[in-house]
């Protein structure tokens, strides 16, 4: 019982991690329709933030993880602005490629620099409490409940703001909306913005659960955020924030009471059959493609 | 507008080409390195580059190599396989068909090693590899036979991995292990398998075996696992980068029984990203810095005035590869491939820094034996020995 309650809490801690990045990419997706490949990219950016910040500036942690949320989303919507918006009216594909780019560029960027792994300083001190056989630390407390709280935060700006009510807008129409007053152009800034200020926060916490980081780290979780979101359902915040869940409970769960060699396997194979049943994702809803 | 980038552009593509190719040396003894620069292990990569530099600096100093009656310089083409297999088979390639050098050192790490020294043996160049340890990189795939142009400086696996059991159970008295292993990467899976199979022959117990893949970052399911099965010690087959974040997440989990590693521990940087986290634990490599005999010495010291640093097994088992390879040309007489190859397989017992080795008859491999090392004050000590 200890044991299926501690595998649960790790995969609480897995899952809002992969959450907190899916939300970045269902974002964008809902506003643009567009893919963001460089935001597995921009969350390894948030991590170097956070090594930056910590052993360079001697920062706390709440500083800390507000100033790499706010220089990764500085980042996102300069992104957006120099290499996203030129190709709006262009082809799906050309975006997405440029989004393949972009995220090359970050990581080589990064790369160039110093191609080391870095050990990012423990922030706070880290006690473990022992209930029984069941550990808990409070790293792993604060990981859930600071994803929680920033989801809570998106889902009531999203859902009860006028600038959520914009961002819902546009994404259902994008030729309509414009022509009501509003600005488009903002809009998708601040969407940017929160997406990948998000994806930040989580380089932030995964930097301090996983504290050794290095310039590829965001191609795999990346990755695996995107199928998050494909299996939430793509461009449906909520959506995003349960396949994070899902995708974290599957792979810790397969490997506990399966041998872990087959755990990526089986996971995998899993959120195939999911997607069978439900092709357009949890809480997806088929659209109609318009001729 | 236009035409004064493209020009510009012209210019810079031009200019790399003319100061990249203009410094070919016709004379010069060509070796050619294969270094993990970049990717997921770069501090592999730069031991290996620094004491490649240093190996070829000293003998340049003394006016080169001796061919015949004549001193030949020694040029040294460094490539960056960028941590990955592909990029480590396509820059043996280049080094044997266009930059036409005598032989190859590296890479390093055996996942990169298997597929240079494929290309290498039928190339028909002699390709030796510092530090990979799996068996696999020196025998030919399709015959399972010693492969003929391929070597290496340091001891196999089969070794290693039955060194760290019978220390496991014969001097820590512990028989109960878990083993956390990357089971992507062909050294690590060799390694677990190999301390399996002799652990459990000679009477101590796998609880659990548990496996990832390359680039995982959360291992807490398997080590909550771990922690189930009760064991008295945890094998850690694994890089250095990856090992701090195992034993710290161990640790948070409650896991409070020590680690025990091979020679893929043996980097600085594990001091450096682990803090004090990995104190006291003991991992198996290939020589001790801290009990060295002149010879290795006097190389430690040259290491670190250059570089600052005490070089690591990597930079030692470098420093040897170009050690028996300059022998070998010497020996040779001949800047030639296939008498290189020759020479090198016949070398008598070679004194490296790392101790003494031969290859076995026939083969690529070398009798040598190992060193424990325990990690102590956040300094590698020498433990113990073992002799083949």
């Amino acid at each position: 019982m200890a044991y299926l309650f501690q595998q649960a809490l790790n995969a609480l801690q897995l899952g809002s991690i992969y959450a907190l990045i899916a939300l970045g990419y269902t974002m964008v997706y809902g506003i643009l329709t567009m893919i963001n490949f460089a935001h597995g990219d921009l969350f390894m950016v948030g991590a170097f933030f956070c090594f930056l910040l910590a052993v360079y500036l001697k920062l706390s942690f709440v500083p800390t993880l507000l100033l790499s949320m706010l220089g990764v989303a500085c980042l996102g919507v300069i992104i957006e602005r120099l290499a996203y918006k030129p190709l709006r009216a262009a082809p799906r594909v050309s975006a997405i490629i440029t989004a393949l780019g972009v995220g090359l560029f970050l990581e080589n960027f990064t790369l160039a620099l110093s191609p080391y792994p870095k050990h990012i300083p423990p922030l706070l001190t880290n006690t473990t409490w022992a209930i029984g056989s069941l550990s808990i630390s409070s790293l792993q407390v604060l990981v859930i409940a600071l994803s929680l709280i920033l989801m809570l935060i998106l889902d009531f700006v999203v859902q009860r703001t006028k600038a959520g009510m914009a961002m819902r807008a546009i994404s259902w129409d994008k030729t309509i909306v414009p022509l009501m007053g509003v600005p488009v152009n903002k809009i998708i800034s601040l969407t940017f913005a929160i997406g990948t200020g998000l994806g930040g926060a989580a380089g932030v916490m995964y930097g301090l659960a996983y504290p050794v980081i290095d310039p590829y780290m965001g191609i795999m979780v990346g990755w695996k955020a995107f199928i998050c979101a494909v299996v939430g359902g793509i461009g449906n915040v909520r959506g995003a924030m349960i396949g994070g869940f899902i995708l974290g409970a599957v792979e810790i769960l397969v490997a506990a009471f399966f041998p872990s060699t087959y755990r990526d396997f089986v996971a995998f194979t899993l959120l195939l059959v999911l997607l069978i049943l439900r092709p357009y994702g949890i809480l997806g809803k088929p659209q109609p493609q318009k001729v | 507008m236009r035409k004064t980038y493209i020009w510009i552009a012209l210019l810079v593509i031009g200019s790399l080409c003319i100061f990249g190719c203009a410094k070919k040396d016709s004379d010069a003894v060509r070796i050619g390195v294969i270094a993990e620069l970049t990717g997921d292990i770069p501090a592999v990569g730069a031991s290996c580059k620094n004491a490649a530099e240093l190996a070829v600096r000293e003998i340049n100093d003394g006016g080169g190599i001796l061919l015949g009656d004549k001193k030949y310089p020694v040029e040294l083409i460094i490539e960056d396989n960028a941590g990955k297999a592909d990029q480590s088979a396509s820059s043996a390639q280049k080094l044997i068909t266009q930059q036409k050098v005598t032989a190859i050192v590296g890479p390093n790490a055996s996942r990169y090693a298997l597929p240079a020294a494929e290309i290498a043996e039928s190339g028909k160049t002699v390709l030796i590899t510092p530090w990979s340890t799996a068996p696999k990189a020196t025998l030919n795939s399709k015959t399972n036979a010693s492969k003929q142009y391929v070597f290496r400086a340091c001891f196999i696996d089969p070794f290693q991995g039955g060194v760290i059991a019978k220390f496991t159970l014969d001097n820590l008295k512990l028989k109960k292990t878990a083993v956390l292993y990357d089971v992507a990467s062909e050294y690590n899976k060799g390694i677990a398998e190999i301390f399996r199979e002799v652990y459990e022959k000679n009477g101590g117990a796998i609880v659990a075996f548990e496996t990832y893949t390359t680039n995982d970052k959360d291992f807490s399911s398997q080590l909550t696992k771990i922690k189930k099965a009760n064991p008295d010690i945890i094998f850690l087959p694994n890089y250095y980068s990856e090992v701090p974040l195992q034993i710290q997440q161990a640790k948070r989990l409650g896991i409070t029984v020590p680690f025990i590693g091979s020679d893929s521990w043996g980097s600085e940087e594990l001091l450096k990203l682990c803090g004090k986290e990995c104190e006291g634990y003991y991992f198996s490599t290939h020589y001790a810095a801290d009990s060295a005999s002149d010879a290795t010495k006097k190389f430690i010291e040259a290491y670190k005035a250059k570089y600052g640093t005490t070089p690591d097994d990597v930079a030692a088992l470098t420093y040897d590869s170009f050690g028996l390879l300059l022998q070998a040309i010497k020996t040779a007489g001949k800047n030639d491939r296939q008498a290189v190859r020759d020479a090198l397989a016949k070398i008598p017992l070679y004194q490296g820094v790392t101790g003494s080795m031969q290859f076995k008859e026939g083969s690529g491999d070398p009798i040598k034996s190992a060193v424990i090392l325990q990690i102590k004050d956040g300094k590698f000590a020498w433990f113990a020995d073992a002799k083949p």
